[in-house]
């Protein structure tokens, strides 16, 4: 056996050139990586230049066998690839995605909410981090979660009642609810004076009874008094729209401190990066289209590779994430979120074959007769209803050998003509 | 022969009432079929003129025979105009936004000047954008209540789905017969049709409106004989006699000026007709039936849906040379082959050219005839003429066989055939086999397979396809065998691998334990097909004894190196590195297995970064199929010798164990109590987001699922390790220690909907009962564990949550069968060009380098292009 070598540097004289080579043929990614792994196995066990060469040629004879092939239809097997594992996937909607307090779809379900591309997830929720003040006290913490979270008068108060004797609204409020979501007393009278139904009065005794004077014309029913109640009871206080619950967890962060993080039920984004206390560089929603309104189509396509490979991830199923990619790109390639299905990626598709035979057969052959459509049959299902050679693959190839043509050149040049085509 | 054409495009259009009679042959002017004599009568629906379709009958018009003839249409002249039901939605859409007098689209003359203009600047590149601009015409057009050309006041139209229009004037709601429509229509100039997304050259509004219906030729709708000799008219026959009937009846009321209002009448009546001949399955009008109350199938039925000619016959068709039977496994044969019953392959045939140098070989074929394999069904002789070898005298023609001839010949070892079993969810569910016609009436393959495929042994059947061209069995052979098919490229590993017994028997063999004489040597080896040298033995004296890890090691490459952890190490059994006692860390040097033994792990199907894995990679897949083949034989020999089942001792707790148990339920069964005192009291904390039932219900969960695993500790403390249902758990070969938990201690909490099973009586799931009792034997909590027996209520709640799951599974098929086809519609037209990105057939671009860095999945290292780790254990891994 070659002299073995333990020092790094020794090595990387004695291999230098191989290493350029590698380098010029490698992507930076791996080639960093290789060198890093080489340097660290020629410090624990050594290496001979001979051993390091034939690492090196392993890895680039291996990376450039794994390249795909031309022709390659890589839509296809991603599809395959996605759909296959989904007879393994759950059906149940609900499960506990590490926080008990909220419900989140999962499994099947939610992997068909993403490639429908739905408005709105079953399950909307919002990972809302804090920045460098708000981080690390859970006080402080809570002061932004309060700030976010949607609180209407029927949330703090314990009763609300009408007063038909004296023609008013009864709002008791309750102590626990007021603490627990951090509003005050002044903050609700406010609220109840801007509805303006009437003035509002605090009972001298009780200071959480509120007594709001409905001022009503001669003729009233009952039903308006339902409804002005129905307006207090959903009068906002304060908070985001759409975002029902908060709930503060906290973690262990890279630089080993405690940090705390909210979690949302609802989802609101647009609304969310505004709130002071919030880091909105780390703000995540499950929401893709808001995500695509105010981030952009980057964004979304993002959220989607990350969401879909949540789920496969969490059902323990092994799938690539370049067919994920693929499938994200297909969605979002025209610039906005498309879905997959017929009012998406397979409803715009330029061939009206393809288009009627995926789904709604006449009203697609109808329409393409009034615009007077033209198929160029180029689409694989195109191709195998027109009995055509579909393109994909060894279909792929468009140039051929033409038998006759060879049998003439070669009594051109006097060469024997063998075999021929029929 | 037809002359073979290749498709280039096809335009889509509406046919003009010109069109539809420069093409028919004849027009239909009665709705009788066929005289006294059974002859089909002339102008009728059958009208020879219209095609031939018995076989001998020559065609009036073109004069082929039933074969050649393609048939050809007939005209009916309608009375009076008709809507086209499918062209009402748009017809609608053109009312609205055209001039009721003059026909121009209700914007300025110069707005629809500058949209002509960006329609044609859109129509070719941005077909999306120009969809969307006639949108916009359209509602903009839409809304104008005066013509900006002739001033002309406009009226709401309203249409009544699917073909009745009606016009909101002041004098009140009038409807809108078809004549007005179509004259309307007629009156709209062709840029102003463009803008309306309309073709004018193909498609002109007013042809919405049909004046003649084409009749399609008899070969569409072609009439059974019975055997009583009536004739059973197809369903669009029928409905063209209605129209035929209705027409006639109109014209004549009409020639002889009838009242208006029985002309409406049947006008209607026509209407009803034609717009049922189209689509028998329109909202709102009742659905045109058969005498038997059977409802008529209209054209679009015959195109829609999973049976309907697009998915039915264009996009999937039936096809010969195949066959389907049930299959069964045979671990003798290859996993490249599959045993094809003689019966079968003496049905199914390849036509193969007589050469001068298979002309004996064909002759001995011919001569065997169709019911000896193997033989020959068919001979073609150069003329194209096709000779049944059934009926033939076979010697005569064995002696004419020449070069340029071709025989069809019985299916033998050695061809290559298409194998599939549905559901096809992924590419591996159609490879490619070799034959090996064996005896018997079912399709043989090899066991490790199944995974690919799917398949058991439970009356499972599949289907075999015979490539026919020389250029299919090439592409067939080269690139769709089961060899080729290893690695997955979901994944990026070995899909096919060994399963329960092969995982049991590997284990056992290279157990540190097991210790083979040269009579058990020489059998396993032979079994394995194993050609060479037995190496030197292990222990030599008192007797010669080879372990099974020697024997593992013949089929290795000689420079394969490895190391890595089996299945088995885990818990006590549990390696950090080859120094260690449990023997279940894998350390391969220079071909030779020296620790560790082998499991799921390192011979399973579906398990990426392997011993299987790496071996395939670096040494091709001839070298893994040999593998498959010889290896893993030699493990099912050896289970096969030692002997592997399983007995109820195997799972019987003693009684020590078992009090154990009781203790840690009883501990647990307090404590739920103690919660439901807790609760009842109203003093429970709830969880914050949920109510006090729901918090209780997650707690008593907690307690339960805890006790259970704190008795899944104590079962498998007490039972053998090295008992069969123990080493096929801890192996990987079949089940898990749930599952021996459920057989030897209990079975656990039953759920449905992951809650606990609450619903069936009032307060109570059964009678047995008292209301409101929330304990867990009340709530599905099964004590009892298979080997006890359960009691009958413990088998209700068993069967409560055993129900779900199959409920469950049910679902699940078609939501994700659907979800499936939805995936491979949107993506199926995506391939990798020539210069690496990936695009669709129309060019657009979907991404630059595929998956980013251009790596196929199949090709690569459990996703990674390279492995640097590996590689460097490939080389140095035999001294480290």
């Amino acid at each position: 056996m070659a002299h073995v070598i333990s020092s790094w540097d020794e090595l990387k004289k004695e291999i230098n050139e191989m290493l350029s080579y590698a380098r010029s043929k490698l992507p930076k990614r791996i080639y960093e990586e290789l060198e890093v792994k080489l340097q660290k196995t020629t410090e624990t066990y050594g290496l001979s230049p001979e051993e390091a060469r034939k690492i090196i040629e392993y890895v680039l004879s291996e990376y450039e066998y794994s390249m795909v092939e031309p022709g390659e239809p890589v839509g296809t097997v991603a599809a395959q690839s996605i759909g296959e594992p989904g007879t393994q996937m759950t059906l149940r909607t609900f499960h506990y995605a590490g926080i008990r307090e909220f419900n989140v779809t999962l499994g099947l379900p939610r992997f068909i909410e993403l490639v429908d591309a739905r408005r709105e997830p079953s399950t909307p929720i919002m990972y809302i981090y804090l920045d460098e003040e708000h981080r690390y006290d859970e006080n402080k913490a809570k002061e932004v979660a309060r700030r976010i979270e949607f609180t209407r008068i029927s949330n703090v108060a314990s009763e609300i009642d009408i007063d038909l004797v004296n023609l008013r609204i009864v709002v008791r409020l309750d102590p626990i609810m007021l603490e627990d979501k951090g509003v005050t007393v002044d903050q609700v009278k406010k609220v109840l004076e801007k509805l303006k139904l009437g003035k509002v009065d605090q009972d001298p005794s009780d200071p959480l009874t509120l007594y709001i004077q409905l001022e009503l014309g001669e003729s009233f029913s009952l039903m308006d008094l339902q409804k002005k109640r129905e307006k207090v009871l959903n009068a906002k206080i304060k908070g985001i729209k759409k975002i029902r619950r908060v709930i503060i967890q906290s973690m262990t962060n890279e630089e080993g401190k405690t940090e705390y993080f909210l979690v949302t039920e609802g989802s609101n984004l647009k609304e969310v990066l505004n709130v002071p206390g919030v880091d909105p560089r780390r703000v995540y929603t499950n929401n893709i289209h808001e995500i695509e309104e105010v981030l952009g189509i980057e964004a979304a396509r993002a959220a989607l590779i990350r969401e879909m490979k949540d789920v496969l991830d969490e059902q323990g199923l092994d799938v690539d994430i370049r067919h994920i990619i693929l499938v994200a790109d297909m969605m979002t390639i025209t610039g906005r979120v498309r879905q997959i299905g017929r009012h998406g990626v397979s409803g715009e598709k330029p061939s009206p074959l393809a288009r009627a035979a995926f789904e709604m057969t006449t009203q697609n052959l109808f329409a393409a007769a009034a615009r007077g459509e033209v198929d160029k049959l180029k689409g694989i299902t195109e191709s195998v209803i027109a009995g055509r050679v579909i393109g994909v693959g060894t279909g792929m190839v468009e140039v051929r050998m033409n038998p006759a043509q060879v049998v003439k050149s070669m009594k051109g040049t006097g060469g024997e003509a063998t075999g021929g085509g029929n | 022969m037809v002359e073979e054409k290749i498709i280039k495009e096809i335009k889509f259009g509406i046919l003009s009432p010109d069109e539809i009679r420069k093409m028919s042959v004849t027009a239909i002017v009665t709705s009788e079929l066929y005289d006294e004599d059974g002859r089909p009568v002339p102008g009728g629906l059958m009208d020879p003129r219209l095609g031939a379709i018995a076989p001998g009958q020559v065609c009036m018009t073109c004069g082929n025979d039933a074969k050649l003839c393609p048939g050809h249409f007939g005209h009916i002249e309608l009375a009076r105009p008709i809507i086209h039901v499918g062209f009402a939605k748009y017809i609608h859409d053109i009312l609205r936004a055209t001039c009721r007098r003059c026909g121009r689209v209700l914007l300025p003359e110069a707005e629809l000047q500058r949209y002509l203009k960006l329609l044609d600047r859109l129509e070719d590149r941005w077909p999306l954008l120009a969809k969307l601009l006639v949108t916009v015409v359209k509602k903009r057009a839409s809304k104008v209540t005066e013509c900006p050309h002739c001033g002309e006041r406009q009226y709401k139209i309203i249409f009544d789905k699917p073909y009745t229009f009606y016009e909101d004037r002041p004098e009140g709601r009038i409807q809108l017969t078809p004549l007005e429509i179509r004259t309307r229509l007629e009156r709209i100039p062709n840029d102003d049709v463009r803008l309306l997304g309309l073709d004018p050259q193909s498609a002109r509004p007013e042809w919405m409106v049909l004046t003649v219906l084409p009749v399609p030729p008899v070969h569409v709708r072609p009439s059974i004989v019975l055997e009583t000799g009536i004739h059973a008219e197809d369903d669009l026959t029928h409905k063209l006699a209605d129209i035929v009937r209705t027409n006639e009846r109109l014209r004549e009321l009409l020639d002889s000026g009838a009242p208006q209002t029985l002309i409406d009448e049947h006008w209607a009546l026509l209407q009803y007709h034609v717009a049922t001949y189209i689509d028998n399955e329109l909202p709102r009008i009742p659905v045109a039936r058969h005498r038997g109350g059977r409802p008529l199938k209209g054209l679009a039925q015959r195109l829609k849906g999973k049976e309907g000619r697009f998915r039915g016959n264009l996009s999937g068709k039936r096809v010969d040379y195949s066959a389907r039977t049930v299959i069964s496994p045979d671990p003798n044969i290859s996993i490249n082959e599959v045993g094809v019953p003689v019966e079968i392959a003496k049905i199914l045939t390849v036509r193969v050219p007589v050469t001068p140098w298979n002309i004996e070989e064909m002759r001995k074929y011919v001569l065997n005839g169709p019911d000896k394999w193997p033989g020959a069904n068919y001979v073609i002789r150069s003329d194209g003429r096709k000779i049944d070898l059934r009926y033939a005298d076979r010697k005569r023609i064995a002696e004419m066989l020449e070069p340029g001839w071709f025989v069809e010949r019985h299916l033998h070892d050695g061809d290559v055939v298409l194998f599939n079993r549905q559901p096809s969810l992924h590419r591996m569910s159609i490879m490619a086999h070799i034959v090996k016609v064996l005896p018997g009436k079912t399709f043989r393959l090899n066991l490790l397979v199944c995974p690919p495929y799917n398949a058991d042994f439970d009356g499972d059947e599949m289907n075999l396809h015979v490539p026919r061209t020389e250029e299919a069995q090439a592409e067939a052979r080269e690139l769709m065998l089961v060899q080729y098919h290893i690695l997955s490229p979901r994944y990026g590993g070995p899909i096919i691998g060994g399963l329960q017994d092969y995982i049991s028997g590997a284990y056992l063999l290279t157990s540190k334990a097991t210790l083979l004489s040269i009579e058990d040597v020489v059998d396993l080896l032979s079994a394995a097909g194993y050609r060479g040298e037995i190496p030197e033995p292990a222990i030599l004296s008192p007797k010669k004894r080879w372990t099974g890890k020697q024997l593992v090691s013949l089929f290795l490459p000689k420079e394969f190196n490895f190391r890595g952890k089996a299945r088995v190490s885990a818990g006590i059994f549990a390696c950090e590195n080859e120094w260690c006692w449990n023997d279940s860390f894998i350390t391969i040097k220079k071909g030779e297995l020296l620790t560790g033994v082998l499991d799921k792990k390192a011979v399973g199907a579906e398990q990426p970064e392997n011993m299987m894995h790496w071996l395939i990679k670096e040494y091709g897949t001839d070298y893994a199929r040999y593998v498959y083949d010889h290896m893993f034989k030699m493990f099912i020999r050896f289970i096969e010798k030692r002997g592997f089942t399983m007995t109820i001792d195997d799972v019987a707790l003693p009684p020590e164990a078992k009090e154990k148990i009781k203790e840690v339920l009883r501990e647990a069964e307090k404590r739920v109590y103690e919660l439901i005192e807790i609760y009842k009291e109203g003093k429970l904390e709830p969880v914050p987001g949920r109510t006090m039932e729901e918090s209780l219900e997650l707690r008593i969960l907690d307690v339960l699922s805890e006790a259970r695993k704190k008795v899944e500790d104590i079962t498998v403390n007490y039972l053998d390790p090295f008992n069969n249902v123990f080493i096929m758990a801890r192996t990987g070969a079949r089940g898990n220690e749930l599952n021996i938990t459920q057989m030897a201690a209990l079975l656990g909490q039953q759920s449905v909907r992951g809650e606990r099973i609450h619903r069936g009586y009032l307060g109570r799931f059964l009678p047995h009962f008292k209301p409101g009792d929330l304990g867990p034997a009340a709530r599905g909590f099964v004590y009892s564990s298979f080997y006890d027996g359960l009691s009958p209520v413990e088998v209700f709640f068993h069967a409560a949550g055993g129900r779900e799951g199959l409920v469950d599974t049910a679902v699940r098929t078609s939501q994700s069968g659907y979800m499936q086809r939805r995936l491979i519609n949107a993506l199926q037209d995506l391939r990798v060009e020539y210069d690496s990105t990936v695009r669709t057939p129309y060019g657009e671009v979907v991404q630059f380098i595929y998956g980013e860095d251009g790596v196929d999945p199949m090709k690569s290292a459990h996703g990674k292009a390279v492995n640097i780790d590996r590689e460097i254990e490939r080389v140095i891994g035999w001294r480290v």
